[in-house]
């Protein structure tokens, strides 16, 4: 299962490499990094249909995560990419709007890698 | 002027993303040691060094995210600090940044919809400046939120056209540091330059300002500095 991690933290890419050792070294999954909504966006139209699965940060400089929301669900339809939204606005507001344009799940930061982990699992 | 409330989200969500880091690295490393163990117990210990080498780099991000936290929140009890008027030697650059930050995620915290380009050039030549930090950074947050309601004032009439950016700069000028924030919005008329600084002047609707920032700001300049 191919993952697109879109957060502009640097970090963030050792974090998921390090919790995810045994799922990567396994080759249950594979994960693949952007660190801004457009770097997320060339991706995507590079190499088409093979991310099943995007988590993105919302609160990134430039495009936000919900207007790449936005652009995956209406770009991407056969079939559509998985998109959970993580971060650490955990309001209402963030949550409706997320879900509005389509978000398939909306997880706050700072992360829970186990329930993470379960929800990946559900949908391999 | 920043609220409180508008610096308190701004804060919040800055130590966010570096707890976040503390807490999963922490996390992983317990799993590491675990592994490591077993390395051991197994007697591979060639896997066993490898091991230890991601338990070391995991240990310097957690520090690196702890500092990180502490530097937020030492920012954010100068801020709340009701001036002791002593001056401090103070990296500007940082000041500017950290400034930006809370001004921006203030702001976002608010206003889902606000996003803007913002871009900084800032001298790393810059030597520590004698300032009350907490002032000049009130003025810093004046201004650079000044300069976000501009643009999105601009944003909400001219659409998709249109592509809001702040950029804030440093440079060394002789003997002094210049900071100059700009935006591409909506520009001031002379007829509102002339009343800038005047206090409860202002040109927001009724409860979006208090008019008070750019003079309190006025105030803090000339006669503090």
């Amino acid at each position: 299962m191919k993952i697109l991690v879109v957060d502009d933290e640097q970090d963030v890419k050792v974090l998921f490499e390090q919790r995810f050792r045994k799922e990567i070294r396994d080759r249950e999954m594979e994960f693949v990094f952007a660190f801004s909504g457009e770097e997320a966006l060339v991706y995507l139209n590079h190499h088409q249909h093979e991310a099943v699965l995007i988590l993105s940060d919302i609160n990134m400089p430039g495009m936000s995560g919900l207007e790449l929301l936005g652009h995956i669900k209406q770009k991407y339809h056969k079939p559509p990419p998985v998109v959970m939204m993580i971060t650490a606005y955990g309001d209402k507001e963030n949550y409706d709007t997320a879900m509005n344009l389509g978000a398939d799940d909306f997880l706050t930061k700072p992360v829970d890698f186990t329930t993470l982990k379960e929800k990946l699992k559900a949908i391999q | 002027m920043a609220s409180l409330g508008e610096l308190t989200a701004g804060i919040t969500h800055e130590i966010q993303n570096p707890l976040n880091f503390v807490n999963n690295f922490s996390e992983v490393n317990t799993e590491l040691i675990d592994e490591l163990n077993d390395e051991i117990d197994k007697g591979n210990f060639a896997e066993a060094v490898l091991i230890a080498k991601d338990i070391k780099e995991n240990e310097e991000k957690i520090k690196h995210h702890g500092k990180r936290a502490e530097a937020i929140v030492k920012g954010m009890l100068q801020h709340s600090r009701s001036g002791s008027g002593q001056k401090e030697l103070t990296d500007l650059n940082n000041l500017l940044d950290e400034c930006l930050r809370l001004s921006f995620h203030g702001i976002r915290a608010k206003d889902k919809s606000f996003d803007t380009k913002t871009e900084t050039s800032l001298d790393s030549s810059l030597s520590p400046v004698a300032v009350v930090s907490q002032d000049i950074g009130r003025v810093l947050l004046n201004i650079f939120t000044n300069a976000f309601y501009s643009v999105m004032q601009k944003k909400k009439t001219n659409g998709e056209n249109y592509s809001p950016v702040v950029t804030a700069s440093t440079f060394r000028e002789g003997n002094t540091v210049k900071i100059i924030v700009q935006d591409n919005g909506n520009g001031i008329p002379q007829r509102v330059i002339d009343k800038l600084f005047q206090p409860f002047f202002t040109t927001k609707s009724t409860g979006e300002g208090t008019g008070l920032g750019l003079s309190m700001s006025y105030d803090i300049i000339t006669k503090g500095n």
